[in-house]
């Protein structure tokens, strides 16, 4: 009984928020509006029973991913009015991927309930989450896991070399330089004759 | 005891058992408020004493009341919304900052048996909870619609997803010694006294546990550190800092939101402060393990006073060190501690894995 409650409470209010990231006029509003999203999601993953894929959700997508999403957003300096003009332009191209992804769903449906009764491989219940991830993580996906892992290292390099330019001219301070300083160094004496100043 | 309880709980039906958990919450969230109260009393105590001045003496005997009637000032004053404000976000950031505040406490073990919800990933979603509290200081600084806020919020936004890296690479050292994640199993392995506290590892009946000692004892120093990066506290209080940004994130806050952004605030550090009771000091364990059946000190006061321990550094740290620059800060996070804790990591996982069966 419980169970049903918060999973339709789950579900109405992540539909609903996903909603209102299309809708929002306020870009800032429509990353709150998704954040909601991805926080209904973990919650039906706990309902679930994958805890540890509910905790992942909301570390790496509303802990990580949507603060930069939030910085950008609330960086960007956007023209609502300009905003809307694009709106019947570009109507074209995403009915045409909504109707992609809508017949795509639909097939899918399909297929599962008129194909063979998917099976789904029962949890031991003594095993939790965490270990059943990486026993399977780290043996027979090791290869995958590594893969994904180097193209996020790429990536990473990626935006490094793109944003990395020297200039000539410019003053950069030395850490080490900076740690190195005495008081020998950093503090010169001047007797200076009066009305006469540095010079 | 713990037994019959464990049959009390599956024996309610779901909705006494939801009422139940409720009013458990419920009460628990006042004591804490409570206790805070007096924290914070305790704060301002502390850095007056180093300043040799006195601290708050008039409300009440030794000035004890003296956080009530802040409360009661803070409650009466007007709130003021700014004009170009986002209304709603406005006074939703400081909700969204106590409430992740109070949220992280549910899986925190007081005692044995004493914990809200004992779930076998507990570290983690203490980890989750606590790296949605930035949203609380973004919003706060977006919704202002003011410059000085918003510095203060991004300063803070970057401060904190700087410093809980490190912060998850200290915490997986621990996870890998005691080979879970829930509380109350990490304390139970540092049962027996204080040389099996993971900050004194000194157990001479396990000599190979004594390579880990200055490490693990490196670790709960650089664990403090970056709590107090990640809790804003001096020296690492740049989103706040009064000679750069007035107050930061809070500047254009007042009366109840702005209470609530600094409860939220000093409950995160009572919960880095019983974080670090657990992750390092043994927990609800006395120093030294007597093997009494029932101790003559209940385990909850032992937390309490580690808790009050790390709280009474969080002060003094406070009161003597001067604020860190802030590419010092950064460079602090990413290329100090980031590289050792990595490092660490790598070590101890390798102890455990060579020296980890034969203890």
């Amino acid at each position: 009984m419980l169970v049903a409650i918060s999973f339709y409470l789950l579900a109405a209010v992540a539909i609903a928020a996903a909603f209102m990231v299309v809708a929002s006029k306020n870009p800032v509003h429509s990353v709150m509006y998704l954040i909601l999203t991805f926080f209904s999601a973990a919650g039906l993953f706990i309902l679930l029973g994958a805890e540890f894929l509910a905790l992942l959700i909301v570390m790496v997508y509303v802990g990580a991913v949507a603060v930069l999403f939030l910085f950008v957003v609330m960086m960007l300096d956007v023209d609502f009015v300009e905003m809307k003009q694009g709106f019947l332009q570009y109507l074209p191209v995403g009915a045409l991927v909504g109707v992609v992804l809508f017949i795509e769903m639909f097939l899918v449906g399909a297929a599962y309930f008129s194909g063979e009764p998917t099976t789904v491989v029962e949890r031991d219940p003594n095993v939790s989450n965490l270990e059943a991830f990486g026993e399977v993580l780290y043996t027979e996906y090791a290869g995958m896991f590594e893969a994904a892992g180097l193209i996020l290292l790429v990536a990473l390099i990626g935006a490094v070399v793109l944003t990395l330019r020297e200039r000539e001219g410019v003053r950069k301070q030395n850490i080490l330089e900076q740690n190195a300083r005495t008081r020998a160094t950093g503090v010169e004496h001047v007797d200076i004759e009066p009305g006469q100043g540095i010079g | 005891m713990t037994a019959q309880m464990i049959q009390f709980w599956t024996d309610l039906t779901p909705f006494a058992w939801f009422g139940l958990k409720l009013a458990q919450v419920g009460a628990f969230v006042l004591i804490l408020s409570v206790i805070l109260a007096f924290l914070i009393l305790m704060d301002r105590k502390v850095w007056a004493a180093v300043q040799m001045r006195r601290g708050p003496n008039v409300v009440g005997p030794f000035g004890l009341l003296q956080s009530f009637a802040d409360l009661l000032k803070f409650v009466f004053k007007e709130i003021i919304i700014p004009s170009g404000s986002d209304k709603g976000l406005y006074i939703l950031a400081p909700i969204i900052t106590l409430v992740m505040a109070f949220l992280a406490w549910a899986v925190v073990p007081i005692a044995p048996g004493w914990v809200m919800s004992n779930i076998n990933i507990g570290l983690l979603y203490v980890l989750a909870i606590s790296s949605l509290g930035v949203y609380g200081i973004i919003i706060g600084g977006w919704a202002s619609n003011s410059k000085y806020p918003f510095m203060g919020a991004l300063r803070s936004a970057a401060q904190m997803i700087s410093y809980e890296v490190s912060i998850g690479f200290i915490l997986l050292t621990v996870i890998f010694l005691v080979g879970s994640m829930n509380l109350s199993d990490i304390v139970n392995a540092q049962a027996g006294g204080f040389w099996q506290w993971h900050m004194f590892m000194l157990d001479f009946s396990k000599p190979m546990s004594l390579i880990l000692f200055p490490i693990m004892f490196f670790m709960g120093v650089m664990f403090f550190i970056s709590a107090l990066a990640e809790t804003n506290r001096p020296p690492f209080d740049l989103p706040e800092a009064e000679s750069e940004l007035v107050a930061g994130f809070m500047v254009e806050y007042s009366s109840t939101p702005y209470l609530l952004f600094m409860f939220g605030e000093y409950l995160n550090m009572t919960l880095m402060c019983a974080m670090f009771t657990i992750l390092f000091l043994g927990g609800w364990h006395a120093p030294i393990d007597f093997g009494w059946e029932n101790p003559i000190i209940p385990p909850v006061l032992w937390f309490t006073l580690k808790c009050l321990f790390m709280f009474f550094m969080f002060a003094m740290v406070k009161a003597i060190v001067p604020r860190y620059r802030y590419d010092q800060l950064m460079r602090l996070g990413w290329k100090v501690f980031l590289p050792i804790s990595i490092a660490a990591v790598i070590f101890v996982s390798s102890w455990v894995v060579f020296f980890g069966d034969k203890l």
